[in-house]
Formats: C-alpha cells, structure tokens, sequence
C-alpha cells in the first residue's frame, strides 16, 4: 500500500482509539473535576463493562445486534450501581481525602479485577460486532463498526456536554467542582452529588469497555491501558477540564493510533509518556487547566 | 428570628468559636465586628452548617436547625454572603443567580426582586462572573443570596476592598432590606463601616463574643467604644 492510504487507515485507527479514549477519559475527568478523587479503578469499569458485554452476548440468543444493545444498556447500569456502592462504602468514608482515596480505589481495582477473575476466568474473549458490513475505500476495506464507534463517542460527547452545560443536573456538578463549600450553603447535596458524578464517570467507562470489546476483546486485565491512557488525557488536557480532555483524547488517540500502525505501539506509548513530561514541565496546570483553588 | 445557642467550634483540636450565642430578629441589623482573627467568618460558617458545631443550638423563625447537614440549613432561609464573595466564577451571572434560585426553589418573582436591588447585573447575564469588576461581583454575590428569599441575610465584609460609592450602595441595599423585615446579620472589621445601618453590636475577640449593645447606647456614649477597639475611632 502507498505512503497515502497507509496514513488514512492510521489515521482511521488513531480516530477510533480517540473515540473510546474520549470517552473513559471524560469519566475521569468528570470525577477528578467534582469530587478531587483520583479513581485508579477506572480502568476495571472500562473491563467490567467489556465483561458485562461479553455475558450479555452469550446469553442473550438470536443477531448479535440484539446482544450488543443490551449491553449498551445494562453495563453502564451495573456498573454504575457497583461505583456507587464503592462510593458510599468507601470514598464517603474516607471523606475524600485524596491520598486515602487513591489508596482505596487500588484495592478496589484488585477486587474487583480478581473477582472477575474468578467469575469469568483467564480467557480474552470475543464478542462479535453488532453488524460487519465492511466499507470499501479504494485502497482497502474497513470495518463500519469501527466508523460506528467513532459516531458514537461524538454523540456521548454531545451529549455530555449538553448536560453539564444545558441542564440543572449539570449547573449542580458545575458548581459542586468549582466550589463544595458554597455549593453546600446554597443547598447543593455535594455528597449525594459526589456520589451520582463517581456512577456516572463508571457507567461511562463501561460504555467504552462496551464499544471497545468487538474490536478487542473482553479480558480481566484489560483495565490498564484505558487507565495509562486517561490519565494523560487528562493530565495534559488540565485535570478537571472537559473540553480540554477532549482536545488531548484525539491528540493521544491520533498519535497512538498513528505510531502503533506506522511503527510499534511500544513507541506511541514512548512519545505519549514523553508529551505528558513535557506538558508538565512547560504547563503543569494541562493545556487547559487553571491553576487549583 | 434566627436564634443561636452556646455554639462551639473547632478546626481539629484549636478551639475557634467558644460559647457562641446571637439573635437576629427581623427588621435589624446585628453587626458583629472583630479583629482579623476572631472568629467571625467561623461563627457564620458554623451558623451554615460549614463548620459543624460541637456543640450548641441553632433555630430560624422557631424551626429547629441544630445539627442538619450544611446543604439543609440555607432552605430554611438563610442567605450567606461569604468573605471574597466566592462566586463561581467559572459560571456566568445568570448561572449564579439560577443557583441561588434552586436552593429553595424560588421562582421567577424571586429572581426579579433580588434584581431589583441591583439593577446594573441584568445587562451582565451572559457574562462569566470571575471577569465582573469587584463592586459588581459583591453585587452578584448579594442578589445570589436574596434569591433564597431569606428571612435572615448574613454578609461577611461586604465592603472588603471596595469603593467607596460601591459601599454606600451596599449599604443602601442593607437599610432597604431591614426596612421591609429581613434581619441581617453583617461582619465587619470596622465600626465606621457599620455605625450607619447598624442596631445592635456584638464584638468578638478570641472566638467569643465580649460584649453587645444597642446602637442608641453607642451614640449616647462613643467613649465605650474604646474599650473595645483599644484606640478610639
Ligand atoms: N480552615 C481553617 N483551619 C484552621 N484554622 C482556621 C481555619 N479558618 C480559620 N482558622 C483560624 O480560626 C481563627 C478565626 O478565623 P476567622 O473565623 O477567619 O476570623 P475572622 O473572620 O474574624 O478574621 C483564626 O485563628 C484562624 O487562623
Ligand atoms: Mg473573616
């Protein structure tokens, strides 16, 4: 294949890599934001979700599609519910103290890791796309699905935005991030909101572990490079920041993607570590950050 | 009436407020005036629940607030001016203002009332608050709280910083709102920025209040003033 084409079908991987990363990133960020609490578990609800999906696919009989919107549905649903109990059990407890709560969440990633694989076992697994019509470009054919979970993550995207900016719900999250304290003096349920915020940041790690796992494979330790790979979104994005996560998601995701096709994913993740030092060096607060309050 | 009972408070083991007690009646103004240092943002932060009281009570309008959770306390009506105003300045002026309506869930007529107090905020709405000028970010900050619609308002050096035309409109909006029945609770660290509006003071020193009296005593005899400020003002 050209020089060309080949950039294109690198590009198309770096895109969808973007996608999913967006995505798990964005449910960090929107943690870290409200409720200062760095989750080291996020990347098992992104594997929780994969699993999920992948029980879903084998129970439920009949077109894959059938099995794969069930999953779209219900994964995040589990997943949320698990984060919340987490939420009410243990970083409620431990009142958000940021080095017992990362602490906490690494235990939690190894239960809940060890316990998927006691349930689930050792084995990566597939699950078949939801369709597999293959489009053809003149060079090469390629996977719809994948363009699919590129369209998807733009619509999540969409729709997170929406919601912080457009609604009530999003005014409350927005004020609980800016300012806990008086957020509470004006009425605002800051710890019922914490908790709704760490449900709704895994639901979203699941629905990225749901997206991902036709093209990936559902494994008990898949949750490590999702996690890698957000944190430095939202390191060079600026902790907390939305659009800024988004901005460094297709930066990484592109330059992963890129790198991994064009020459070996262990220098993409060389050049994505190596960003993040240099982010840190020369804007310590992200592209986008401000500085704490 | 907002009434408050022996209130202890602490940061860890240091004790910030000790035997904290005040009433606010409608229709006054209780100024309550301290050193920096005394405690007087901690007895209004313990008064919304920010900094939970170890020990005392604290009731609005006969309602027993003691002990309910800080997000609890301001529906009962009580607006809080903090000190630097806190806004959230990442929001715009209409965002702030839509959260001040949330807390109790006043509607439009809330939002108009609070506005009419400072008028010049409607041409900011879309603005981002952190970019008003500090005369218009105490303003936000003000109407934000006047949209609970509280019965009692309590401001945390209000003036703190500003000019002084800002600080006689301030002052204006305070004498309006004692004048139609809200009691007003309003630190201060000077007594000439309070002599004005004021009907009763409280001094604080060391987390205690040391002394209170009516307004009409201070004017008869500004003398006793000196004792409590050390050098006469
Ligand atoms: N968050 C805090 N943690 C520990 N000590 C505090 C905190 N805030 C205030 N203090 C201490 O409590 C005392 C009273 O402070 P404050 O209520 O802010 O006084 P004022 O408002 O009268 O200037 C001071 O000695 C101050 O250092
Ligand atoms: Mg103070």
């Amino acid at each position: 294949m050209a020089l060309g084409p080949y950039l294109f079908l690198a590009t198309l991987e770096g895109l969808v890599q973007a996608a999913v990363l967006c995505i798990t990133a964005a449910g960090l960020s929107l943690v870290f934001g409200v409720m200062r609490v760095v989750n080291v578990a996020h990347g098992e609800f992104v594997m929780l979700g994969a699993v999920i999906a992948w029980f879903a696919a084998s129970l439920v009989t009949g077109h894959p599609a059938i099995g794969f919107a069930v999953a779209l549905v219900i994964s995040p649903v589990i997943v949320g519910a698990i984060a919340f109990a987490s939420e009410r059990l243990i970083l409620k407890r431990l009142d958000y103290n940021p080095e017992a709560t990362i602490v906490a969440t690494i235990g939690l990633l190894y239960i809940l890791q060890q316990t998927v694989l006691i349930v689930y076992g050792p084995d990566a697994r597939p699950v078949d796309p939801p369709f597999y019509y293959t489009i053809r470009f003149p060079w090469f054919g390629y996977s719809s699905y994948k363009l699919f979970v590129i369209a998807a993550a733009i619509v999540i995207m969409g729709a997170i935005w929406f919601v912080l900016q457009k609604t009530k719900a999003g005014l409350i999250m927005r004020a609980a991030q800016f300012d806990r304290e008086t957020a509470q003096a004006f009425g605002i349920p800051v710890d019922r909101v914490s908790a709704f915020v760490f449900a709704a940041g895994a639901g979203l790690a699941a629905l990225a572990g749901v997206l991902v796992v036709p093209i990936q494979q559902a494994h008990y330790l898949m949750g490590a490079d999702p996690l890698l790979l957000s944190f430095i979104v939202v390191i060079i994005g600026g902790l907390g920041s939305m659009s800024g996560t988004v901005v460094a998601a297709i930066l990484i995701g592109l330059s992963d993607g890129i790198l991994s096709v064009m020459f070996s994913p262990t220098l993409a993740k060389m050049v994505s570590t190596l960003l993040v030092a240099l982010v840190l060096v020369f804007r310590p607060n992200g592209l986008f950050g401000k500085a704490a309050r | 009436m907002l009434k408050i009972e022996n209130f202890d408070a602490y940061y860890g083991q240091s004790q910030a407020l000790r035997d904290f007690s005040i009433t606010v009646s409608p229709g006054e103004v209780l100024c309550l005036l301290g050193r920096n240092g005394a405690g007087k943002t901690t007895a209004l932060k313990a008064i919304m629940g920010i900094v939970p009281p170890k020990r005392g009570r604290i009731s609005l309008g006969g309602t027993d607030l003691t002990g309910l959770p800080a997000n609890r306390i301001p529906k009962a009506g009580l607006g809080y001016v903090p000190q630097g105003r806190r806004l959230f300045s990442e929001l715009t002026v209409r965002e702030n203002l839509e959260i001040g309506l949330m807390t109790r869930k006043s509607g439009p007529a809330a939002l108009e009332r609070a506005l009419s107090y400072f008028p010049a905020l409607r041409e900011r709405f879309s603005q981002r608050s952190g970019t008003l000028s500090g005369g218009e970010q105490t303003m936000l900050a003000m109407a934000r709280a006047l949209c609970i619609e509280p019965s009692v308002l309590m401001l945390d050096e209000p003036t703190e910083g500003l000019m002084p035309s800002m600080i006689s409109t301030i002052r204006d909006v305070v004498i309006r709102l004692r004048d139609e029945g809200v009691g007003v609770l309003l630190v201060e660290q000077r007594i000439d920025a309070v002599l004005p509006v004021a009907s009763r003071i409280a001094f604080m020193d060391h987390g205690e209040i040391k002394a209170e009296m009516e307004i009409d005593a201070v004017r008869a005899d500004p003398s006793i003033l000196k004792t409590y400020l050390g050098v006469g003002h």
